[in-house]
């Protein structure tokens, strides 16, 4: 029966592996990206020293200092995987009318589809994110700098679940892409909705600030939206502030929207493709 | 029963338009105009197991959008479609494991992937057995001459290079049918014969099922025993390929060169029944005539008998130029 399950995923697990070696030989855009990450940490971070500085604003802080720098690192080692873009092979396919080769495939679309995109968000991940760990966790402390670098998390219960949060937000933020591979099947075009997911997804996330920041009144909201699921939560896990039973219905939070995600997007795709026109020779 | 049963199949496509200019655009934002095309309007044919069929027209004329409604990627607005008595697009999953296809105008290998990686990934995809595969991957890569473009980058290949592992990529998991959209467009002599060569002996062979579009016609005389001619959505004739020449060629042409000038009487076609004068420039004449009415060789006596004659050829009309013939007399050319 193992041999079974194994011969169902054959294809999918397949395209991500492909994917996902694929995408690993771009070292440059890896280098690119990291470098850009840094730049704006080290902006993010200073600001925050400066906002942490007065001490009536520390004290009142629904985040200390250290935990806002180490935030701060994480969002930038998990920037790539935030679902502001399309899956440029997705968009090329739809542009250029290959797509009308995937319905060729004895697949489910929606599954594939999804392998690929998955392997190449974590393609791109997985580099920066070590990059990232090497510059704010190892060389920042090396350098002197240990009030600004990036600490460890809390506990080794608080490393598991972070890095089990993080392979749900992995799987949430393929999700998300995907639904963007289905608007752009359907808009035929890429380029509007990754200029409009894109300041959504980096508040609501709390890439761009912690969830935490943002105002009191709003907080139950930012949490049990889907995006908080990249970022949030994780971060919330790594910290020890979610813990125990907390912890867990944070993690079938992030189970709950991938579920949710994954049955609209393919609902979606499946109604897209009963529409779709390839025209031309 | 037919393998493939296509049962009056129509489609339609909605095509934006807008006025030419800045004003059509605007116009255009406020207010979206649609036409719509209709790409089929009842085109039906059936087609056994391990027959090698061609499809031509014009282009626009419907062939493509009929090999997508065949191999599952488009739903039909109407009528039907059966292959081994399955309906490709409800029953797509198992269909098209059992189908191969080749558009020539795109391509479904990984553009950044190496080819022979291409492959591996497709045979994951179709679940192939993994020592079969490796027995038809070898078998593919040698009979077109793939050895030495497997390690290299889709993006790297030639189009003839290109073409031939499109071709390979679609046989990779055995299929039973095989669609082939325009295979040889744009590829130089020695690639369209490799690719006529592999083809006729899939069907021969392997009694693989193949449906073949093309405006090439060297492509269906080469390959194909029937051929259907589609236009404006409408099968025109669906026929073997020699009764279709026959059909629209009932005429061959006569060209005479003569040994001196101003000996040809002007009447002369007039005098001979199913010839006629189709040119004539200085010592040159050239006659189309039927040869049911008139045998070559008796016509080129009766020249020669009168006339000092310093050359003759005789000249079949090229299929080209039947087709296009064709095309015109019903009304079917590219609009």
């Amino acid at each position: 029966m193992k041999d079974g399950w194994r011969e169902i995923a054959r294809p999918y697990t397949a395209a991500f592996a492909s994917r996902f070696l694929q995408m690993l030989q771009y070292r440059t855009a890896a280098l690119a990206g990291f470098g850009t990450q840094c730049w704006w940490g080290g902006i993010k971070v200073m600001v925050f020293a400066a906002f942490y500085g007065g001490a009536s604003a520390a004290a009142q802080a629904p985040m200390s200092l250290e935990h806002a720098i180490t935030y701060t690192w994480l969002a930038q080692g998990l920037l790539v995987l935030m679902p502001w873009l399309v899956d440029p092979e997705v968009a090329q396919s739809v542009r250029t009318g290959s797509v009308a080769y995937d319905r060729l495939r004895p697949v489910d679309a929606y599954a594939l589809w999804y392998a690929r995109s998955a392997g190449w968000i974590a393609a791109r991940l997985l580099p920066r994110a070590a990059l990232m760990l090497g510059f704010a966790a190892v060389a920042l402390p090396l350098l002197g700098l240990g009030a600004w670098a990036w600490q460890p998390p809390v506990g080794v219960a608080a490393a598991l679940a972070f890095a089990l949060s993080m392979g749900l937000g992995l799987a949430l933020s393929t999700a998300m892409v995907m639904l963007l591979n289905v608007a752009t099947l359907s808009a035929l075009n890429e380029r509007g909705i990754n200029a409009l997911s894109a300041p959504l997804v980096i508040v609501l996330s709390g890439n761009l600030l912690p969830l935490a920041l943002l105002p009191d009144a709003w907080q139950t909201a930012l949490l049990v939206q889907p995006l908080a699921g990249l970022m949030d939560i994780p971060a919330r896990l790594y910290f020890g502030q979610l813990r125990g039973a907390d912890a867990l219905l944070g993690l079938a939070l992030q189970c709950f929207w991938i579920a949710l995600l994954v049955a609209t997007g393919r609902w979606l795709l499946v109604r897209t493709m009963r529409r779709l026109q390839v025209q031309g020779g | 029963m037919s393998q493939i049963v296509v049962d009056r199949l129509l489609k339609t496509y909605r095509i934006a338009e807008r006025d030419p200019g800045v004003l059509g655009a605007v116009r255009g934002l406020l207010h979206r105009r649609h036409r719509t095309v209709e790409a089929l309007a009842g085109v039906s044919f059936a087609l056994e197991r391990g027959e090698l069929l061609g499809f031509i027209g014009p282009n626009g004329a419907g062939k493509s959008t009929t090999i997508k409604i065949l191999s599952g990627i488009l739903r039909p607005d109407g009528g039907s479609v059966r292959i081994d008595g399955r309906d490709p697009f409800a029953d797509r999953e198992r269909h098209v494991g059992r189908i191969g296809v080749v558009f020539g105008q795109r391509t479904q290998l990984w553009w950044d992937l190496p080819v022979g990686e291409g492959f591996d990934l497709l045979r994951d995809i179709y679940r192939v057995d993994r020592e079969r595969y490796r027995r038809t991957r070898d078998e593919l890569v040698a009979l077109l001459s793939l050895e030495r473009v497997l390690d290299q980058p889709v993006r790297q290949l030639s189009l003839g290079q290109r073409m031939r592992a499109e071709i390979a990529a679609a046989l990779l998991h055995e299929p039973e049918i095989l669609f082939l959209d325009e295979p040889t467009i744009g590829l130089d002599a020695p690639s369209k014969l490799a690719v006529r060569d592999f083809v006729r002996r899939a069907n021969r062979e392997r009694g693989t099922t193949v449906l073949l579009t093309t405006h090439d016609m060297h492509d269906i005389e080469a390959l194909a025993r029937r051929v259907i001619v589609i236009g404006h959505g409408r099968v025109l004739a669906d026929s073997p390929v020699e009764a279709l020449r026959a059909q629209v060629l009932a005429e061959r042409r006569l060209v005479v060169d003569f040994a001196q000038e101003a000996q040809l009487p002007d009447d002369l076609g007039t005098h001979w029944p199913g010839v006629r004068v189709n040119a004539r420039d200085g010592r040159t004449l050239v006659l189309d005539f039927d040869p049911a009415a008139v045998s070559a060789p008796a016509l080129i006596a009766r020249i020669a008998a009168a006339h000092a004659v310093e050359d003759i050829r005789l000249e079949g009309l090229a299929i080209e130029a039947v087709i296009a013939r064709f095309y015109a007399m019903h009304g079917a050319a590219d609009a």
